[in-house]
């Protein structure tokens, strides 16, 4: 049990709750996404409270991400993209402070689970289908329709266009996912190594350091990737905003 | 050839400014060259971070890029087979919408995988979205 990689990702119910038949429980998955919105916004807001116009450690770091995120919106959509800012933002922070949070020992990583990271993709797509038909109307469909295309093949690469925007929330999520869960999972086997190597006696403690040494560099990987992680989320959700601004002209 | 285009006309513009307005057009003329010259110099920083920041992805991101890619890759032939049997499950026509679509899927998958490596043009980056250089710059209302 001690030593089980998967152990990590289970869910328990912290305050079991069932409405209309639905299991609404309010589980350990649920008090990390809290925390980390709490963390997020908590943050934030007492760093930009004293708002000094030589910042403070905790201002510089406020305004860098925001800097940072405004930056990467800008350079994918554009200007016009800047009034999706408060959702990219929220998201790259959501994910963020999810992933370092995972990075906690005992701590439980929402990002890990491919229902959060699906959620947060569908958001995305959902979003960037409500708005490119409201803003564009059918002209929105133009962009599964590349120009200088023979009629003949049109209904082919239509449908192809049509399958490879659709495995976009996919990918999305996957790729968050597959990044956390791998990632943890590795540590976790790497650390079970050391204690059952160790338990070996005085051979087993000198081998045990070889997969300590792999324990403290995959833990630099993992903080690489977190970051990483979200900033590929983030640039992807605004490339994908952009489709939903500008389809075709 | 004989001339620049600029300094043709400058020299027809009769010279009746007096002492005050001289000295401030040498004023603004200095202003300007040395705003010029600040232009240039944040246009070369831009330009070096640019590339630095290019090289540094394309150094240390071969396994992002590897992951990146296959499951762009995978996530298209699942869609595909989503699909397939999706519509084979409405229409009863068996294995037909699951052969049409998976083999849609890989056609889409490669399409993302050559998207994301770069090796074709996102159809709508052809478009010059604002914010984003222009690649084709070829406008026909000339």
């Amino acid at each position: 049990m001690a030593n089980d990689p998967i152990h990590q990702f289970q869910i328990s119910k912290l305050i079991p709750l069932e409405v209309a038949g639905h299991d609404l429980s309010f589980t350990n998955s649920s008090l990390f996404m809290v925390a980390t919105v709490a963390a997020a916004t908590g943050f934030l807001v007492w760093a930009t409270s004293s708002r000094g116009l030589v910042p403070s450690r905790a201002q510089s770091i406020a305004e860098m991400s925001y800097e940072f995120v405004a930056n990467t919106l800008r350079d994918a959509a554009g200007t016009s993209g800047m009034k999706f800012f408060p959702l990219v933002f929220s998201l790259f922070m959501f994910v963020l402070v999810a992933n370092l949070f995972g990075m906690f020992p005992y701590f439980f990583t929402v990002t890990s689970h491919i229902v959060v990271t699906f959620a947060l993709s569908m958001l995305v797509i959902g979003l960037v289908l409500v708005y490119g038909f409201y803003k564009h109307g059918l002209k929105f469909l133009g962009l599964f329709v590349p120009d200088g295309v023979p009629g003949v093949l049109m209904p082919l690469v239509v449908a192809i266009e049509v399958i490879s925007f659709l495995s976009r929330p996919i990918s999305l999520s996957v790729r968050l996912f597959a990044n956390m869960l791998a990632g943890h999972i590795t540590l976790k086997v790497f650390a079970g190594f050391v204690t059952s190597l160790s338990a070996l006696g005085a051979i087993g403690i000198g081998g045990a350091i070889l997969p300590l040494a792999m324990t403290v560099a995959l833990t630099g990987l993992e903080f690489l990737v977190a970051f990483l992680q979200a900033y590929v989320f983030a640039v992807l959700t605004c490339m994908y905003l952009n489709d939903a601004l500008h389809p075709t002209h | 050839m004989q001339d620049k285009p600029g300094s043709g006309p400058s020299k027809k513009v009769p010279r009746k400014a007096g002492r005050a307005e001289d000295a401030q057009s040498a004023e603004e003329a200095e202003l300007a060259k040395r705003l010029r010259s600040l232009d240039e110099r944040l246009d070369r920083k831009h330009e070096t971070q640019a590339a630095a920041r290019v090289a540094e992805q394309s150094r240390k991101s071969g396994i992002g890029a590897a992951l990146r890619m296959s499951t762009d890759f995978v996530a298209a032939v699942l869609v595909g087979a989503g699909l397939g049997f999706g519509i084979d499950w409405i229409f009863g026509i068996a294995p037909w919408g699951m052969i049409v679509f998976l083999l849609l899927g890989f056609c889409a998958g490669v399409l993302n995988v050559m998207r994301s490596a770069g090796k074709i043009a996102d159809p709508h980056a052809r478009h010059d979205p604002p914010g984003r250089p222009e690649m084709y710059d070829d406008d026909e209302d000339k």
